[in-house]
Parts: structure tokens; C-alpha cells; sequence
């Protein structure tokens, strides 16, 4: 009897074992399937391995992998934001890829210390006005839209959203905790409305003339000027981006990125498939098709990014903007940003 | 008579077994509470907590007041008036079961927005500045309670529907010949009559309402779930936010003992004696006044978001992404069909061994289980995750120390994982339809079968799952239809490769492609509607056969 059900337990196992033998590597991405599905599929054209793919928030697949422990197939993770690459690091998930590619084609100011991530690509959180009613010689610094003079003027989305949280914990960074607090209390007085929606809509909310100015990620503009829909094109076209700080520290920028996870069975692929991402034509592919800044010099910007100018970026260390993501929220939370 | 008795034991121990297995993720859950952090609960209690017990409770009570107020008198109207377009009203009305509460929010912001075409339009018609007139808001806690109890009500409805047609026509006549007028009849005899049933739907669908993510979040309302997933993600604090996880499930477990304790003193068993509630022919000004009152709540919850996003889906769906779409729609039918047998047949035995033997443990496991409907996907997510990867690896162990071979995970990542994350997310749901059911079926029926020498499973099979067509299906229908629209469980689980449509509209809106968004949701809803209609037959026919 005993016997009997080893056997068949046995037999179970080899039905239900995921394993094969072909090449292939393991995505875990919490970049939309859409945004990167293409690169994905160009990489197994070119290199034959094939690319398993889930998608997801980026916490819930850090705590997937977590649970899958040694067994977990995870090879390469994908975040969208920095504190989470940072996160997956504390947690002990990642491992150190100290490819000379990764290395020679990505700014250190992007890159893990210890080599545990690398950006993929770069995003950066300006101030946007509209064009009618706002005259940007009025705007100068993120420091000075506390200022009176906006009071009921600004749109921004919550504070749950992670871009805030790490442009909050990137100025903690930059001016210490107290004078972020007092900037936070400040922006919030200034508040045209209760956090709503994403950053499109306080695109829309600035067009609408809910609010005057807005702080949003340049490639929901982009997206939205390169609308199929000639409407969402024509709201897009009242905006004009506003690069603040410029004199001085620099526009707040994030980025995308990816790790290897700690327990990768197909390394060879995972490593192959981070070179690809940074090759020229997969960083051109972002730039074109999603308005993201490459991480790469020397790539060329799609004609929207272009047409919104070029920019001091701030430099600093996105470790540490990762780290203080907590401090961040709690700031936020006492500052009563929703 | 100790045959019986251990028979009956028997079917306790499965379900206590079947109780355990599924408890686990809210054990995961509970047992965070033996890490307590007393400085992050200073800060969320000095800073945000309040609102989010405020909030939540608002939210839910609202929702469980709109939906009862709708899903009531539909109920009622339907139940006992022949009006004019009544059969088609009936088919009509359970639509809004097929939409999900984060599309309807995504979809009347499209349509109400300040940006959006309809105050556009007022402010070009009258010449007006942007703050020059009053527009009520939709993206918030008010316009989240009407949008939810637009698309909630048919849990009360369903619910309601069922007892108020088994109801005696006697006591309708007994009403008449005393000259009460239909109205306080209504109040004085039908509604308490329907009480437990009316009170259980509306537990229910204040229950999906503290679960909801993607309407609160939309529309930037801070509530329990928002603040699980901000403390989880922002402070990343996973412990903290199983906390907040096992407060809400508190708040659940009170709703829970509410709507007992108002059963426990309405013991009524539906009598087939007699004949059940008649509807009166009604003709004329009157009929169109029933039509339109009962036309108004799928107009709203239905029929206008369904426009919109045919109307988005047809101006702007990139026709070539279309191939894909069959997959999808497989793999969440598959998820539903698969899950909603499994819900249902678990349901119905946890309901039967309480019948057989009504003991304290068994009660308090049916509680137990009933609670995931409240938890947020993700949380019941992660409480999924941590015993099965344990279970995988210790697994993997075993195989390695007896057989050499390491079959990797064999229960995460797997549909597995999905249908166990299903069965304690909405066991809540088939219970609550099973045990409603089985209360109504008078004890006498069982003593008969006793004493004819039935087994226990016999009875089941000869009695209670023939009079209870109509529960397992109300319930089987409702769990399809939530697993359909199920995201954040279905999106942190799911196998490589696979996606769903509830995946893919979610993917496109939160990326605020709301446009594109519109295929895959129109997708959801059309898929949730055949089992609809199926239900709305059913419960049309088995209405018929008793009338």
C-alpha cells in the first residue's frame, strides 16, 4: 500500500514539475505586460530562449518569491520604482550580477553599490502648468510652491502612489527631514483638491482649470500626446512642462530596473536578457514607444521628450531614496497628505 | 442511533478537517499579531486611523443601506406585481452582478468628471467658469457608496427575491380580508418574514464593500484596504498591515454576529403548503410608474456604464489585439467554472454537517471561514502564499530524501493556489446562500428520512440538494461571477503565461489607459452575464413549479 502510493505520489510530481530542458529564463515584472512584453519577445527571436512571464504589484511578487524561498523559479525581477529594487536587496532576494556590460553602459548614480540592480530606464517627475493661465516665470524651484501665492492651485495624487513617496523621500535626501515636513504641510495648504485619480488626470484637472499646476511623470504627458484619441491630444497640448530647481539640485528623476534573483536557476539567460535590455535598440524601443529617458548615453530621445526639453537631473543616491521610503509615508501621514 | 450519530461525526470531521486547510491563510493572518510594533501603530493611530475606521465604516454601512433600499423593493415589486414589462425587467435585473464596482467607478469618472462630457457640456451651454456652479463629485466617499450599491444590490435582491416568493399567498389574503393597506402589509408582515435573508444579503454586500480596492483607491478615499496596501507597500510593513487586516475582519465578525443574532429569534421554515405569493395584474399609469421604478436601478448599475464602454471599445480598440482574447476568456471561465464547483460543494457540506449535529465547533468554523470574504485579495494573497510555499518545500524534502528528485513547486504558482485563494475569498458568499436555504427546510423533513432509514448521505442527496436547487445555485452563480471579477489574489498567484481578463483591464486602467481598458471590461461583463441569465431562468422556473 505503502508502496502503491509513493509510487503514485512520484508520478503526480513528474506530471506537475514545472521543469524542461529548452533555454529559458523567468520574468517576474511589475512593469505592465504591455510595456514590456515586445522586448521580451524580440529577445527570444534573437536568442532563442524562451521568456516566462507573470506580472504584478511589485511588493506582491517580492513576497511570491519570498515564500517560494529556494524552490522559487524567479530568475529576474522588474520594478518600476526604485524602492522596491532597494527592498528586494534588503530582503535578501537579489543576487550581485557583476556583468562588465551592466557596468560600462549605465551611470553609476544608477546602479546598486553593490551591483544588485541596475536601472533600466529613467523617468522624471516635473512641475506642469497650464499654458493660458500660468506664466512660468512665476514658477522657479519645488521649494517655492509653498508660496502663497498657489494656494488652491495645485493638483498631485496621493500619497499612497509610489512616485510621490520617492520624490518625498528623495528631498529627505536633499534638505533633511524637518525642512521636508514643513514643505510637505505647506503643499497640502496649497491643494486645489483631495488627492484623486493618477497622474493623467491631473493633467486633465489642470486643463479642466480644477487646479493651475500639477506635479506628474513625463511619460503620462508623453502618452497622452501621442493619443490615439485626438481629444486626450488637444488636452495634452495645453500643458507645457516646467523643469524646476534647474540651478541647483536638479528635477526629481526615478527610474525603472531589474535585479537577478538570489535563487536563479537559468543565470546565463537572466544576465543575456538584462545585456539585451540595455542594448541600443531595446533603450531606443523605450524611448519611442514608452517616452522613458534612456539609461544610456547616446540614445536618442523620441520627439516628444524632446520637445520638453532637456534637464538638470538630481543625482542623488537611490539607494538611500529607496531606504527612506518609510520615513517618507510617515511624513506624508503627518503632514495630512492623502 | 449510534450509527447515526457517527455518521454524523463523520461529516463534522471533514468539515472541521476542510475548516483547518482553509482557516490557514487567516491563521497566517492572526498570527501577525504576535509580532506587535507599538511604534507603527503610534504613528497610524496619531495620523490616519481614525479616518480609516470612519471611512470603512461609512463606506459599508452606506453600501449595506443602498443595496437593502434597492435590492428590497425590486424584490418586492418584482415578486408581487404583474406590471408591463415585468419579465423583461427580470431579466434585466441581476445584470449589474456582471460589473465590476472598479470598472462602474472607472466609467462614471469618464462620464462625470469635471473634464468629462457631461459638465462640459454644462459649462458651454451656460457660459460658465470652472467655479461658477455647484456639480456633486463622484470621486468620493459618497459617490463610492451609490456606484457600489448600484452594482451590490442584486446580493439582496437574489436573497430577498427567494423569501418573498415563498411567502403563503394566505398571508396576503389574511392581510386584505383585514383591510391593511399593501404597503403597511409590506412593513408589518412581508418584510419581517424576510428579514434573515434580506439582512444576510446586505451583510454581503457590506462585506464586498470593505473588501473593494480599486473604487477606493480610484477614487482617493482613505479606507482600511487602502491603508493595508499603503502600510504594506509604503511603509513595508507586512506585519502591520496583517494587523490592519485582522482589526477589518473584526469589524466583519461583528456584522457577522449581528446578522445571526437577528435570525436567531425568526425561526421559519417555508411551508409548501398553500400557494406562494401571486403577482397582481396591474395595468395602465400604475404599470408604467412599476416599470420605471424598477428599470431605474440597472440603468444606472448596468445599462449606462455598459454604453459607455461599448462606445469606448468601438471608437478606439485596436482590432488586432483581439486574437487574444478567446485565451483570456477561457482562462477566467475555467477559474470561475472550476472554482465555483469547488466553493459551492464545500459550502454545502459545511452547512450540512452543522445541520446534523448544530455544535458549537462546527458554528465556529462555518464563522471562521466566512471571514475571508472581507480580507483584501492581496492579503488572503500573501496568507495563501506562506503555507503552500512551506507546504512545497517540505515537500520538496521528503521527495529528496526518499526518491531523490526535487519537483520544485508542485502548489504555488499554480491554479492550485488560485482555487484555494478563491475557496477562502468567497466561501463567505456560498455559505451564506447555503445556509439560508438549508434553515428554511423544516427539521420534520430529516426526522421523516430518519425514520424511513436513510443515511445521512442519502438525505442529502434524496432532500436537502433537491430542495436547495435553488440556494446552490444563487450561490454557485455569485461566486462565478466574483471570481470572474477578482483581481488582486488572481494577479499575485497566477501561474507564468497566464491571464485573465480581470488581469488585463486592470493592467490597462491602473496604467490610465482607461480607453483601452474598455475591451477587456466589456469582455468581464459579457462573460458574467450567461451564467446570469442562466440563474434568472432557473429561479424563474423553480418559482413557477411552486406557484
Amino acid at each position: 500500500m505503502v508502496r502503491i502510493s509513493s509510487v503514485f505520489v512520484l508520478f503526480l510530481l513528474v506530471i506537475f514539475s514545472a521543469h524542461s530542458i529548452a533555454a529559458e529564463v523567468n520574468v517576474y515584472s511589475a512593469r505592465k505586460e504591455a510595456l514590456i512584453k515586445p522586448i521580451l519577445d524580440d529577445f527570444s527571436k534573437e536568442t532563442g530562449i524562451k521568456v516566462n512571464l507573470i506580472t504584478g504589484g511589485a511588493d506582491a511578487l517580492i513576497s511570491r518569491i519570498q515564500s517560494e524561498g529556494q524552490f522559487s523559479p524567479a530568475d529576474v525581477l522588474i520594478s518600476t520604482d526604485v524602492g522596491r529594487l532597494v527592498r528586494a536587496k534588503q530582503l535578501g532576494i537579489t543576487q550581485v550580477n557583476a556583468d562588465d556590460f551592466v557596468v560600462e553602459n549605465v551611470p553609476a548614480y544608477l546602479r546598486d553599490e553593490e551591483q544588485h540592480w541596475t536601472a533600466l530606464t529613467l523617468r522624471a517627475r516635473p512641475i506642469m502648468y497650464a499654458k493660458d493661465r500660468v506664466n512660468p516665470e512665476s514658477l522657479s524651484t519645488m521649494q517655492a510652491l509653498t508660496d502663497e501665492k498657489w494656494k488652491n492651485r495645485i493638483c498631485i495624487r496621493s500619497s499612497n502612489n509610489i512616485y510621490n513617496q520617492s520624490m518625498i523621500s528623495g528631498m529627505i535626501q536633499t534638505q533633511g527631514e524637518a525642512k521636508t515636513l514643513a514643505w510637505a504641510k505647506g503643499l497640502v495648504a496649497n491643494f486645489a483638491r483631495t488627492p484623486k485619480g493618477g497622474d493623467r488626470d491631473q493633467i486633465k484637472a489642470v486643463v479642466a482649470g480644477e487646479c493651475d499646476i500639477a506635479i506628474a511623470n513625463t511619460y503620462y504627458l508623453a502618452g497622452m500626446l501621442n493619443d490615439e484619441d485626438e481629444a486626450t491630444r488637444k488636452t495634452a497640448q495645453q500643458v507645457a512642462v516646467f523643469w524646476p530647481d534647474q540651478e541647483t539640485i536638479g528635477a526629481h528623476v526615478n527610474i525603472s530596473g531589474v535585479s537577478v534573483a538570489k535563487h536563479a536557476k537559468n543565470l546565463d539567460a537572466a544576465k543575456a536578457l538584462i545585456r539585451f535590455m540595455l542594448t541600443d535598440e531595446a533603450q531606443v524601443w523605450y524611448a519611442e514607444t514608452n517616452h522613458e529617458y534612456p539609461v544610456k548615453e547616446g540614445i536618442k530621445w523620441s520627439q516628444t521628450l524632446q520637445d520638453m526639453g532637456t534637464f538638470k537631473a538630481q543625482d542623488v543616491s537611490l539607494s538611500k531614496v529607496g531606504e527612506t521610503n518609510a520615513k517618507a509615508l510617515m511624513l506624508m501621514d503627518s503632514a495630512g497628505w492623502r | 442511533m449510534i450509527k447515526t450519530a457517527l455518521k454524523g461525526s463523520a461529516f463534522t470531521l471533514y468539515s472541521v478537517l476542510a475548516g483547518l486547510f482553509l482557516g490557514l491563510p487567516i491563521f497566517v493572518i492572526f498570527a501577525s499579531f504576535l509580532f506587535w510594533d507599538a511604534a507603527i501603530w503610534q504613528h497610524l493611530s496619531s495620523t490616519v486611523l481614525p479616518r480609516y475606521i470612519s471611512n470603512s465604516a461609512t463606506l459599508a454601512f452606506g453600501v449595506g443601506f443602498g443595496a437593502t433600499l434597492i435590492g428590497t423593493y425590486l424584490a418586492w415589486l418584482i415578486v408581487n406585481y404583474d406590471f408591463y414589462g415585468r419579465r423583461l425587467i427580470q431579466w434585466l435585473v441581476l445584470l449589474p452582478l456582471a460589473m465590476p464596482a472598479y470598472i462602474i467607478a472607472y466609467t462614471y469618472t469618464g462620464l462625470l468628471d469635471f473634464a468629462g462630457p457631461l459638465q462640459t457640456l454644462v459649462r458651454d451651454t451656460f457660459a460658465l467658469g470652472s467655479q461658477d456652479y455647484w456639480f456633486p463629485e463622484i470621486r468620493s466617499l459618497t459617490g463610492a457608496i451609490v456606484l457600489m450599491s448600484l452594482v451590490l444590490y442584486p446580493y439582496v435582491y437574489i436573497l430577498a427575491r427567494t423569501a418573498f416568493s415563498e411567502q403563503s399567498q394566505k398571508y396576503r389574503e389574511v392581510s386584505e380580508l383585514a383591510g391593511v393597506s399593501p404597503l403597511k402589509h409590506f412593513l408589518k408582515v412581508a418584510l419581517p418574514l424576510a428579514r434573515p435573508a434580506i439582512m444576510t444579503g446586505a451583510a454581503l454586500a457590506m462585506m464586498e464593500a470593505l473588501a473593494d480596492f480599486g473604487t477606493v483607491e480610484y477614487f482617493g478615499v482613505s479606507t482600511f484596504t487602502t491603508g493595508i496596501y499603503r502600510t504594506w507597500f509604503g511603509l513595508g510593513d507586512i506585519n502591520a498591515a496583517s494587523q490592519l487586516s485582522g482589526f477589518l475582519c473584526l469589524f466583519v465578525f461583528i456584522l457577522i454576529m449581528i446578522e445571526k443574532l437577528s435570525r436567531r429569534d425568526s425561526q421559519n421554515y417555508s411551508s409548501r403548503q398553500g400557494k406562494s405569493a401571486q403577482a397582481k395584474k396591474v395595468r395602465g399609469m400604475q404599470s408604467a410608474f412599476l416599470f420605471l421604478l424598477c428599470s431605474l436601478p440597472v440603468t444606472f448599475g448596468f445599462i449606462v456604464p455598459f454604453v459607455q464602454l461599448a462606445i469606448w471599445t468601438f471608437s478606439f480598440s485596436d482590432i488586432s489585439s483581439l486574437e487574444d482574447y478567446p485565451e483570456y476568456a477561457m482562462n477566467s471561465a475555467m477559474l470561475a467554472g472550476i472554482g465555483c464547483v469547488v466553493v459551492v460543494t464545500m459550502a454545502l457540506l459545511f452547512s450540512y454537517a452543522k445541520r446534523l449535529q448544530p455544535s458549537k465547533t462546527v458554528s465556529g468554523f462555518i464563522q471562521f471561514v466566512s471571514l475571508g470574504y472581507a480580507m483584501p485579495g492581496t492579503v488572503i494573497a500573501i496568507g495563501v502564499l506562506v503555507p503552500l510555499g512551506w507546504l512545497d518545500i517540505k515537500l520538496n524534502m521528503f521527495t529528496n530524501a526518499y526518491f531523490d528528485v526535487q519537483p520544485g513547486l508542485v502548489l504555488s504558482g499554480t491554479i492550485f493556489a488560485l482555487i484555494f485563494a478563491y475557496a477562502i475569498r468567497f466561501m463567505s458568499v456560498a455559505l451564506n446562500n447555503t445556509e439560508a436555504g438549508i434553515q428554511r427546510i423544516k427539521p420534520s423533513m430529516d426526522e421523516a428520512s430518519k425514520v424511513l432509514g436513510d443515511s445521512s448521505i442519502q438525505r442529502l442527496f434524496r432532500i436537502h440538494i433537491p430542495l436547495l436547487k435553488a440556494s446552490l445555485l444563487s450561490a454557485a452563480l455569485l461566486v462565478f461571477v466574483d471570481i470572474l471579477k477578482e483581481l488582486p489574489a488572481t494577479l499575485v498567484l497566477r501561474p507564468f503565461n497566464f491571464n485573465t481578463l480581470a488581469v488585463k483591464a486592470f493592467e490597462l486602467a491602473s496604467d490610465e489607459r482607461l480607453i483601452d481598458a474598455a475591451l477587456p471590461s466589456i469582455t468581464i461583463v459579457l462573460v458574467g452575464i450567461l451564467p446570469v441569465i442562466l440563474l434568472t431562468k432557473t429561479l424563474d422556473g423553480i418559482e413557477r413549479k411552486y406557484a
